[in-house]
């Protein structure tokens, strides 16, 4: 994968002429870095010292015995700083923003922790902060846009279209277009106009790196099949890109099947049929909607996978047949949370748990000499209300309604 | 290369006569058709010269708040792709100035290319604007274009660089497109010493006619840049118009413009 903008039939640059430029100087720091070993070796020294990398693989032996098939092993993105695999493209993209000699970074959010992230190197870098998140999403994700502004960003709801991770994007873009020469537009995950899918795969890509050794060193070969959730498609190519030459190794993005992906409200873009070819948000991939190109509403539990388009690079390797595509549903993905909290201790965030569930269902077919590996994209602690609200849980009710009182008082 | 030259020369034409032509946009489906035909027909009788018809897209990347509205707003209200062609083919029968689609590629792209320009070409639409599209990104569609005689409306930023605006030119047809300022739709602009100097070089990049467009909202700002440009292009300022002083606020407001 060499400073490819089109990834067979996928990707591109459909962007406004006024961005076109910044492009240009954002293709040519990238190619820069890309071929100075320097720079990867200073972003390794920092993921080192600043954001705890490498993390662990851990074998869950509990979830293994439970399900009897294949050994399970967890790539621990969670512990990475700022509680996700964002982090390690944000940081990535800031040693570039440095280097273009820009002042300020926006970024859109679904999750929240792009955000965190970007707010989080903002801080370090000294660069002026603004963040979009559509409106929607600040209230499933309120930790996180508190964390946010307490590091200095600024948070702007987005009440257009959807209010979801899309409409964030766009507004994302209609910043940058007015700021371009003082502002680096941090996209968050594996989408958008070239060179950001290649670009944030590449920053991703030292996931994949990692996982390829410690499997080896822990299991002694390659894992069977590697699980990841897809939003975008930024953890699953981090992590896809360390098995890619291997045809041995099945690889398996799980997007989100919503309320069942029959019942029309998912975000399934790669797996079923109800996406189709399409140009949005400065790239072609498939998007979710209707027959004259408008795009459709997506649902799902996790923020953070509740979107219409998906990398082109998973779009072709989709194609190729090279990443198999499943979908996990929320009340799954509910189920596959509580059993992993129980048997090890481990709170995945509501988009890796959509990875959890697929393995689970995958792990019993495998035999026990085989290994399986699921990307724990995140920590679960930014959906404490979501998760709590769908556990019903008393004591925490009691306590929401104690502090609002005090609040009210 | 051989242009179409339809819509250049009808432009010209009209330059023989007047300082600086008007070009209007309005969003389809928003509020209405009904009212998109009332104002159409306020504009032509005013002088409009040429007029843009938004066919709208959920996601209009470069526009601003009041664009983005109306594309939204229209969507809601039902309007289709189809609906938008058949209205675009009423109004060029119905009045005698060029009148071109403004959309998103994603639309076009779905509809299929070819296709789109067939349809286009049936409605007797002479020129096609999509903000999103740089020419490197679809020979085809710059092909379809000239087979079916609908000039392919470029785009200059203040942000092109000389030869940037050498290679747009290669592809462009009926006039360019020139975006005043940073931004998006909407927000006011500056013709100022800046400005002047990025227009003479748009300028110098093409021979074909100049439209300046974002941020032009009265009489002032259409003064500012008559003798420097061929045309001025307001946007965001009808639509809001519209919004709230109604229909009928559209004749006076054109006619006094130049
Ligand atoms: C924890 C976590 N996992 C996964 C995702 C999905 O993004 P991607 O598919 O780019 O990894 C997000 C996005 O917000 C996230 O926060």
């Amino acid at each position: 994968m060499e400073n490819q903008t089109v990834f067979g039939n996928w990707g591109g640059s459909y962007i406004p002429e006024i961005l076109h430029q910044t492009f240009e100087q954002l293709q040519d720091e990238y190619l820069k870095a890309r071929n100075d070993p320097h720079f990867w070796q200073e972003y390794s020294d920092l993921m080192s010292t600043y954001s705890g990398r490498p993390t662990p693989l851990t074998y869950a032996e509990n979830l293994t015995r439970h399900f009897g098939g294949a050994k399970i092993y967890i790539k621990r993105e969670d512990l990475n700083h700022t509680g996700a695999h964002k982090a390690n493209n944000v940081m990535g993209q800031g040693l570039l923003v440095k280097r273009m000699g820009k002042k300020r970074v926006i970024a859109e959010t679904g999750a929240g922790q792009h955000g965190m992230a970007t707010a989080t190197m903002a801080a370090k870098f000294g660069f002026d902060c603004t963040i979009y998140m559509g409106e929607v999403d600040v209230q499933r994700q309120r930790p996180n846009v508190f964390w946010m502004e307490k590091m200095g960003a600024t948070v702007i709801p987005v009440v257009d279209g959807s209010r979801i991770l899309k409409d964030a994007i766009n507004e994302a873009f209609r910043d940058w277009v007015s700021n371009v020469d003082t502002t680096h537009y941090v996209l968050g995950t594996a989408c958008g106009p070239a060179p950001f899918p290649e670009m944030v795969s590449w920053f991703q890509s030292i996931i994949g790196m990692e996982t390829e050794k410690q499997i080896k060193q822990q299991h002694g070969k390659p894992p069977a099949r590697v699980y990841a959730c897809v939003g975008g498609g930024s953890n699953a190519m981090g992590i896809f890109q360390g098995f890619l030459g291997n045809s041995d190794v099945e690889l398996v993005g799980v997007e989100a099947g919503g309320k069942g992906i029959k019942s029309g409200l998912h975000a399934c873009r790669l797996c079923g049929s109800d996406a189709s070819p399409g140009v949005a948000q400065g790239y072609k991939t498939m998007f979710l909607q209707n027959s004259d190109g408008q795009m459709l509403e997506t649902h799902s539990v996790a923020a953070g996978l509740d979107y219409v388009g998906v990398s082109p690079i998973l779009a072709d390797l989709a194609e190729k047949k090279r990443v198999r595509f499943e979908s996990a549903t929320d009340s799954e993905v509910m189920q596959a949370l509580d059993l992993t909290m129980k048997m090890e201790g481990i709170i995945p965030a509501l988009e890796s748990a959509h990875a959890f569930v697929q393995a689970f269902k995958e792990a019993p077919q495998l035999s026990a000499d085989e290994a399986i590996i699921i990307n724990q994209s995140g920590r679960g602690d930014k959906d404490i209300f979501t998760i709590a609200h769908a556990f019903d849980d008393p004591s925490w009710k009691k306590f929401i309604i104690a502090i609002a009182e005090e609040y009210n008082r | 290369m051989v242009k179409t030259m339809i819509l250049e020369e009808k432009l010209r034409a009209q330059l023989q006569q007047k300082d600086i032509l008007l070009m209007t946009h309005i969003v389809l489906g928003y509020p209405s058709f009904h009212v998109n035909r009332q104002v159409i027909a306020q504009m032509v009788g005013n002088g409009v010269d040429c007029i843009e018809m938004q066919i709208p897209f959920s996601e209009p990347m470069a526009d601003g708040p009041v664009i983005l509205k109306a594309n939204q707003d229209s969507l809601a209200a039902g309007t289709t792709v189809k609906q938008c062609l058949e209205f675009g083919a009423e109004m060029t029968a119905a009045h005698d100035i060029p009148f071109l689609f403004m959309t998103y590629y994603n639309i076009i792209f779905k509809y299929g290319e070819e296709d789109f320009f067939m349809a286009a070409k049936a409605a007797d639409i002479q020129g096609l604007i999509v903000p999103d599209l740089p020419p490197e990104m679809s020979p085809d569609f710059f092909r379809f274009a000239k087979t079916s005689g609908i000039a392919p409306i470029l785009i200059f930023a203040p942000t092109s660089t000389n030869s940037r605006m050498d290679e747009l030119n290669t592809s462009a047809d009926g006039f360019i497109y020139c975006v005043a300022r940073r931004g998006v739709t909407g927000a006011q602009s500056e013709f100022d010493g800046e400005f002047d100097s990025y227009l003479n070089r748009c300028r110098a990049a093409t021979s074909l006619p100049l439209a300046v467009g974002f941020g032009i909202r009265d009489s002032e700002d259409v003064r500012a840049i008559s003798g420097r440009a061929d045309i001025a292009v307001i946007g965001s300022k009808t639509i809001q118009l519209v919004d709230t002083e109604g229909v009928e606020a559209v004749g006076p407001f054109i006619s006094n413009l130049r």
